[in-house]
């Protein structure tokens, strides 16, 4: 009976939302009391059966929750015969739930995909030299393994006999097959496209670098919220404090309905809604503004944020090469266009398809003869024109004239951190095209808007050599910039940040980053990454967006500034209250729920002011 | 010592962790420092002394608080 109750919360909340709906329109249009009393009424009761419960379990393991206070307050309430408070106060409590329930589900759903990738069995060779399958749970280091197409990689292993093609998606965010052999290392949750190997298992369970993302997530996700536990903390004294009080003031004037005055007022109804109320606008701001955010304990760390650190690819970056720089030579350009597209189309390689992207649209010519140049290019026969495509060594081979003009342009190109795409027709120079991982549109502004938000470094890790990680440090000016870094070298670095009492905030989007964004103080994932990463950080950049990043770090601020203050609205109202009602003869039980109720609405509209929060330029 | 992590039924009421800790503490054989409900996975940690208590009495406490459990791991 109990759970049943429990399990249909949302529906009585609905309920109850709409009786009290149905009791304030009859109060403003027909005015029958007995419809708005009895409205209010079932909507208390209604409200209260589910919280009563709540704090009946808690009372039962000795845990003053805040559902003992709300139920103490409501019961108060109604012997009273407030049924508006009653109800009010029910409806607010269980809303507030709600809500936190919704964004609570949200962000599960992907953690349980996460753990669903964890590889579950695995083929293990037994006594009797026969593989059979067992439970990953039955297998330990230096068991053999057997892993066949289309399987996932059961542990951290090393590849003793067998060929393959293995997708490490999961691990390094990388979708490109890695070629596995004799010697090889495998990861835990990576899955075999094509071949079979056998493996020695190395690490098993949660000492897979999986099983260590798994549990980084869980325990991640499992913080608690500094508002929550400051709230929870307070309750347990405020609670038997104002009980006590109430009782005291009984004892000694006998006058019960000053002793429940004492119990209505000293309710926190402000408290209870104040720091959802600020909690759910300034998340709503941000998800109107392509900014996710998982929770209070999120909003109030990443407002003290000092330090911010970015993983260069995808995030500063646009990720993928595109064609920044060109130069033409000579004549006849638009023909050696089609030459050069004709001869990219046949190649798979990343710079051809940043130069197909770079011309459009073009009609291609049946290329014949086609000679791949190991470390240099291509060389084709198109239209029956000898073309050659790639870096200087090939135009060098080719015995293509490189004027002073060009080698200028090459030496300018290479200095901006370009890899270079020449074009020759017939052994004349046509074509210069630099490629290159482009800055994002805006960086350069979203970051100063940073630093005017109060963030004192901008620190750049990347796997990239040092001498592009110092190009783009350069064109942003950044803090500093790191370049040759593994996965684990970010989260080392990270961790070194926080030894030294910073608060560190990690923007990345690939499963690699996943320990380092979940290490941060804030993990900030760039929406277009793996859901690994966006299920860990404690912040979701929606599309890609960086210009969202100021924004998020400007709203947090007004967030974390508005919970406070409801907090200070909510105590300082309360202690005001119960002081007049004891020590000056002005303040009644009318007077005392206006105030009560102004205290709540003043909450709220604070609270609101956060949907229309902008970060001004 | 042995640890145990029992997967519960998803959880979604913050106290609920709390209910759970709080009748954790109250049981003997238990290292109460240990106890870690972890609210967003829906999983309790925690080393218990098998001699003094086994993981089923422990099972049998949080489902009497109204908590599903799903299945346990002790090691």
């Amino acid at each position: 009976m109990q759970r049943r109750i429990l399990k249909k919360k949302n529906l009585i909340t609905l309920i109850s939302g709409i009786l009290i709906a149905i009791a304030f329109i009859n109060k403003f249009t027909i005015g029958n009391t007995e419809i708005f009393h009895w409205a209010l009424i079932l909507a208390s009761i209604l409200g209260a059966l589910p919280i009563a419960i709540q704090a009946y379990q808690s009372l039962r393991v000795k845990v003053v929750s805040i559902d003992v206070l709300v139920t103490i307050a409501v019961l108060g309430a109604f012997l009273i015969q407030n049924y508006e408070e009653s109800a009010i106060v029910t409806f607010l409590f269980l809303f507030g739930a709600y809500l936190e329930q919704r964004t609570l589900n949200q962000t599960r759903s992907a953690i349980k995909e996460l753990i669903e990738m964890a590889p579950e069995s695995a083929l293990k060779l037994m006594e009797n030299g026969e593989f059979e399958e067992v439970d990953i749970d039955d297998v330990d280091e230096g068991d053999i393994l057997l892993v066949k197409t289309g399987a996932k990689v059961p542990v951290d292993g090393t590849v003793i006999s067998g060929e393959g093609y293995i997708n490490e998606a999961s691990i390094t965010g990388e979708s490109v097959p890695v070629e596995k052999k004799k010697g090889s290392t495998v990861y835990a949750g990576t899955i075999l496209d094509n071949g079979t190997l056998r493996i020695v298992a190395d690490r098993v369970g949660e000492d897979t670098t999986f099983g260590r993302i798994i549990e980084l997530v869980e325990e991640a996700q499992d913080s608690k919220s500094e508002a929550e536990r400051f709230i929870d903390r307070f309750a347990k004294y405020y609670t038997p404090a104002v009980l006590v009080i109430g009782l005291v003031v009984w004892l000694i004037t006998r006058d019960l309905e000053l002793a429940i005055t004492i119990l209505v007022l000293g309710c926190p109804g402000a408290l209870v809604i104040g720091v959802p109320v600020s909690n759910v606008a300034g998340i709503g701001n941000g998800a109107r503004n392509g900014v996710l955010l998982k929770g209070s304990e999120v909003i109030n760390d990443f407002s003290k944020l000092d330090t911010i650190v970015f993983d260069k690819t995808g995030t500063l970056t646009m990720g993928n090469p595109s064609v920044a720089e060109k130069e033409y030579y000579g004549e006849d350009i638009y023909e050696a266009l089609r030459y050069l597209a004709s001869v990219e189309s046949e190649s798979d390689h990343p710079l051809a398809k940043a130069v197909l992207e770079e011309i459009g649209d073009i009609e291609l010519l049946p290329v014949e003869n086609t000679e791949v140049v190991k470390g240099g290019g291509i060389v084709a026969n198109v239209d029956g024109h000898r073309i050659a495509v790639g870096n200087v060594k090939l135009m060098e081979r080719e015995g293509v004239d490189l004027n002073e003009n060009a080698r200028a342009d090459i030496d300018r190109f290479e200095k901006n951190g370009n890899s270079l795409v020449l074009t020759a027709v017939d052994g004349q120079l046509k074509i210069l095209m630099g490629v290159r991982d482009q800055i994002r549109p805006g960086v350069k502004e979203d970051l100063q808007r940073l630093r005017k938000l109060g963030v004192k470094n901008l620190i750049m890790l990347s796997g990239d050599n040092q001498g592009t990680v110092d190009l783009v440090s350069r064109e942003l000016g950044l803090t500093k910039a790191h370049g040759n870094m593994l996965p684990e070298d970010k989260s080392n670095y990270i961790k070194k940040l926080k030894e030294k009492g910073q608060i560190v905030a990690f923007v990345g989007d690939g499963v690699n980053d996943s320990p380092s964004i979940a290490l941060a103080d804030i993990g900030i994932a760039m929406g277009g990454g793996t859901d690994v990463a966006i299920e860990t950080s404690d912040v979701v950049l929606m599309n890609s967006d960086f210009s969202r990043l100021p924004h998020a770090l400007g709203l947090v601020k007004a967030t974390a500034r508005n919970m406070k203050q409801n907090i200070f609205i909510a105590i300082g109202v309360v202690v005001v209250l119960l002081y007049s009602l004891l020590f000056s003869d002005w303040m009644n039980m009318s007077i005392g729920m206006l105030v009560h109720e102004g205290s709540i609405l003043a909450v709220i509209l604070n609270g609101m002011r956060l949907l229309r929060y902008k970060l001004r330029k | 010592m042995k640890s145990a992590t029992i997967q519960l039924d998803t959880l979604t009421c913050p106290s609920c962790s709390q209910k759970i800790e709080g009748a954790l503490r109250n049981l003997d054989g238990i290292d109460k420092d240990t106890i870690k409900v972890l609210f967003n996975s829906s999983k309790v940690k925690f080393d218990f002394d098998e001699e003094k208590i086994s993981i089923d009495e422990v099972e049998s406490e949080i489902s009497m608080l109204g908590f599903e459990v799903i299945k346990s791991k002790v090691k």
